[in-house]
């Protein structure tokens, strides 16, 4: 079985690293700021005993205040998985940085974030729209489409 | 760090050339098209000599139709399930499900249409030679179905293509399917070489 890790203690090590990132901690999440999710991310990647090698999923959520980002991730090396979160405020034009670099498995999921909910990645090399078409006007799966 | 400049990717000619055409056939299909249903009121009168060659003709080709394979949700389960050997339509001359358009004259549409996909449709149905019978086979390809206010799913195949005989269901059992079939067979045993 894949243990979760404890997400206030991968918090306290995130902070120590890149402080002022994390803004909240759950026992399996992590939430950082939108600004340091590269070095968060790099770091999660990086790091000897926390080797976050393979990412399982890439989602957001729109609650109507603020867009979240969800990132599954997860170590074949050490088997165990985290949740990373990041929340975005701006409505009008989200940005978050790209992870593409680290985890190839997040271009075509980024795509799929960028057509349906409108969040652009920043550093992607390729953000178009990918199930639906190129003229389309919104981004459905918004709250506050239609 | 301020992220300033993001970049999304500049339209290529290839996804400019696929917009145009699902935005043009989206505007072209407001208004479904009609069924040719008039095989079920007219009266049968034909003239003596050409009656013997029209049965023969008619018996023929309905015992021999070729579907087009043309699953494109959970109703081809159906379908497929019906080419097996339980609900077997191989009885009705129909086991070799044809791939390509210019082989087949059944299509026999199984499940729900998007517009991305529906170009594609129209070409496949463009393509089939006459005569050709389409088949809409579960309730969305009828009216869209369960998902008919989406923002991507086509209210009903008979916006694109013209349909013969609609099988409700969700999905349709393999009898309903096939008592679809033989609803084809008896509109195939009205035409007339006249007219074809």
């Amino acid at each position: 079985m894949t243990a979760a890790l404890n997400g206030e203690e991968v918090a306290k090590k995130i902070a120590e690293v890149v402080p002022g990132s994390v803004a909240a901690a759950d026992k399996v999440t992590v939430v950082v700021s939108s600004k340091s999710l590269y070095q968060v991310a790099e770091f999660l990647k990086n790091t000897l005993g926390l080797d976050f090698d393979y990412l399982n999923d890439l989602t957001a959520v729109d609650y109507l205040d603020y867009f979240e980002v969800v990132y599954h991730l997860t170590s074949l090396k050490h088997n165990h998985s985290l949740v990373l979160k990041t929340r975005c405020y701006e409505r009008e034009k989200p940005i978050v940085s790209s992870v593409v670099s680290l985890w190839r498995a997040a271009d075509f999921q980024e795509r799929e974030v960028y057509d349906l909910m409108g969040i652009t990645f920043e550093g992607h090399p390729n953000l178009k729209r990918l199930l639906l078409w190129e003229g389309f006007a919104g981004h459905p799966l918004r709250r506050d489409y239609l | 760090m301020e992220i300033e400049e993001y970049r999304i990717a500049s339209s290529n000619e290839v996804d400019a050339a696929e917009a145009l055409r699902i935005s043009s056939l989206k505007e072209a299909s407001q208004q479904p098209i009609p069924d040719p249903d008039r095989w079920l009121e007219e009266e049968i009168g034909r003239n003596v000599l050409v009656t013997t060659v029209d049965y023969v003709l008619d018996w023929a080709r309905s015992r021999s139709i070729f579907p087009l394979m043309f699953g494109l949700a959970c109703c081809a389960f159906e379908m497929i399930s019906t080419a097996t050997s339980r609900f077997d339509i191989s009885r009705f001359g129909m086991d070799i499900f044809r791939w390509s358009p210019r082989q087949a004259d059944l299509m026999i549409v199984a499940g729900t249409l998007t517009w991305k996909m529906a170009p594609a449709v129209k070409l496949v149905y463009d393509q089939m030679a006459e005569p050709k019978w389409v088949i809409a086979m579960g309730a969305c390809a009828i009216s869209g179905g369960t998902f008919r206010e989406s923002y991507s799913v086509v209210p009903g195949v008979n916006r694109i293509i013209p349909v013969d005989v609609y099988v409700p269901g969700c999905p349709p059992r393999p009898e309903g399917l096939i008592y679809a079939i033989t609803k084809i067979h008896q509109k195939i045993c009205k035409e007339s070489i006249k007219r074809a």
